[in-house]
């Protein structure tokens, strides 16, 4: 046969890459996403950046009462984890429903199956650009030590939109099979959020002697890593080669059984939704 | 064996291809039980999922120039059987091979959305369909000229009425370039003056098309757009032929 089958590996990777060369497609379609949420608003998308800066305000002045921190160190810390946590809460909580949501689709036009994911992370990549602007206004009140190590922000975003792609994609295939996952899924993000380190401040806790055995935990914790690439460039902060080892292997074995699930399954996610 | 000199750049082959749906029921289609069928061992014959059959054994050739009619009951597998030549079902078992974009028109309104302009509805189907940006930009004249829409299309799609929308859905769809493209039918609630003119452009797009699969329960239409056709029946392909012949025996076994 001229064809590989079904299941090959060549065919998974062809679902890719066709899916990444109808950029114009999906790039198109998660901005129609994101203009249609706020349609017929007067300030539209700028509703994102607007909630975001109330929340982290709001948060910012609440926890940096009840853990006795300074504003000034809670709230740059609370804007940015919570910047963070949007990208990653919403490829995950959005990628178990991904095919789900766009069964019409799947079922009228053969395109890759990824041309949904990457509308997706697209998607979630321009709420991130919209919540960067408050970054960018804290940071002419709360002015952050920024150096040149900074720029390490830039590949650990990448990373992040990297694992968004698999993390979805992966999800994605699954809960069309198995519809109680989803559910389950939207809840341990919701657990998630608690322990990670995003309204607490990681650093405090190591350095409190009651609760640094437990706090080490949190390293076990994926997400904590995620966290650390990214937020500690935005801050200023020192950063540790081991945050991006865990994240270096996390991508790689992710896409690894991605793929290979990709390969298995792709073909059955018409039938499934 | 060679791939692209011995075939035309577009053609579909399949063969002895099945379509075989699993039916997930709610407890199926949970975790709870997969889990436990794995524990439990041998009860596997409860766990397994019902399938329907959707289609079996279809052997076809297609080649460019070939318009195909398909005709069929309702349930005989008609839009499966398109799905399938589109790509969009891939065969649970045997083969099928398709060469050349495709451009499925199952609905005629899928991925518009009602809260954009008709403009940008214009333009969103049309990636859709294969096109690009730049391609549907320089059709947009010759579709608004086609819908007669006017003022109208600067208008978000929810303004529209259902003709409006599907004048305008027809404009788009026939403006494309397609190499393999399949119709369903539904084309039909367009006023008539419309119709005729819509008529003008369907036949235009399908002289353009490299191959075409439609399927309708309008004999005026397949005898207009169609010189085979294909006559389905319980999930397989009861006759094969020149489209009068195939039309006559299927009239002829409903008489």
């Amino acid at each position: 046969m001229a064809q590989p089958g079904a299941r090959s590996w060549r065919r998974a990777a062809d679902d890719l890459t066709g899916g990444w060369e109808q950029r114009q497609l999906w790039g198109h379609l998660a901005w129609q996403d994101i203009r249609q949420r706020y349609r017929r608003s007067v300030l539209g998308p700028i509703w994102i950046t607007i909630s975001m800066a109330v929340t982290a305000v709001a948060l910012g002045v609440l926890y940096a009462g009840l853990f006795h921190n300074d504003l000034s160190v809670q709230l740059p810390y609370i804007l940015v984890g919570f910047i963070i946590w949007a990208f990653i809460s919403g490829c995950i909580s959005e990628g178990s429903e991904v095919f789900i949501v766009n069964e019409g689709l799947i079922k009228q036009l053969p395109a890759p199956l990824s041309v949904h994911v990457f509308r997706l992370v697209w998607r979630q990549v321009l709420f991130l650009a919209h919540n960067l602007i408050v970054y960018v206004l804290m940071l002419v009140i709360f002015p952050q030590p920024l150096g040149w190590s900074s720029l390490t922000v830039i590949p650990a975003l990448l990373l992040l939109a990297i694992n968004g792609g698999w993390t979805a994609l992966l999800l994605g295939i699954v809960t069309t099979r198995f519809r109680d996952l989803a559910p389950i899924i939207q809840s341990i993000v919701q657990l998630l959020f608690f322990l990670t380190p995003i309204v607490w401040i990681y650093g405090d806790l190591q350095n409190n002697p009651a609760v640094a055995g437990r706090a080490r935990l949190v390293e076990f914790n994926p997400l904590l890593h995620f966290m650390e690439i990214v937020r500690a460039p935005l801050l200023g902060e020192p950063q540790h080669l081991r945050h991006w080892i865990v994240v270096l292997v996390i991508t790689f074995v992710g896409w690894a059984v991605t793929i290979a699930v990709l390969r298995r399954f792709r073909s059955r996610v018409a039938y499934w939704v | 064996m060679s791939t692209s000199e011995d075939r035309p750049l577009v053609s579909i082959v399949t063969s002895d291809a099945c379509v075989d749906f699993p039916i997930f029921d709610a407890r199926s289609r949970s975790l709870k039980k997969t889990v436990m069928g794995m524990v439990g061992g041998n009860i596997a014959t409860e766990t397994k999922v019902p399938v329907i059959e959707a289609l079996r054994d279809i052997s076809l050739t297609l080649k460019h120039g070939d318009r195909v009619g398909l005709v069929g009951h309702n349930g005989a597998g008609k839009s499966t059987l398109l799905r399938l030549l589109a790509g969009i079902y891939e065969p649970t078992r045997g083969a099928a091979e398709i060469r050349g974009r495709v451009a499925p028109v199952f609905d005629l309104g899928v991925g518009m959305d009602p809260e954009i302009s008709g403009l940008e509805n214009i333009i969103v189907r049309g990636l859709f369909l294969g096109m690009t940006r730049k391609q549907m930009e320089s059709r947009i004249d010759d579709i608004a000229d086609f819908t007669e829409l006017g003022d109208f299309l600067e208008m978000p799609l929810r303004t529209y009425s259902t003709g409006m929308r599907i004048r305008l859905a027809l404009g788009v769809v026939t403006s494309i370039d397609p190499e393999i493209l399949i119709l369903d039918e539904g084309i039909g609630a367009v006023d008539a003056a419309f119709l005729n003119k819509s008529k003008k452009r369907l036949a235009e797009l399908v002289e353009r098309a490299g191959l075409l699969v439609f399927a309708s329960h309008s004999d005026e239409f397949l005898r207009d757009l169609c010189d085979t056709a294909l006559w389905m029946e319980h999930g397989r392909i009861r006759k094969a032929g020149e489209i009068e012949e195939v039309l006559a025996a299927y009239k002829g076994a409903q008489g």
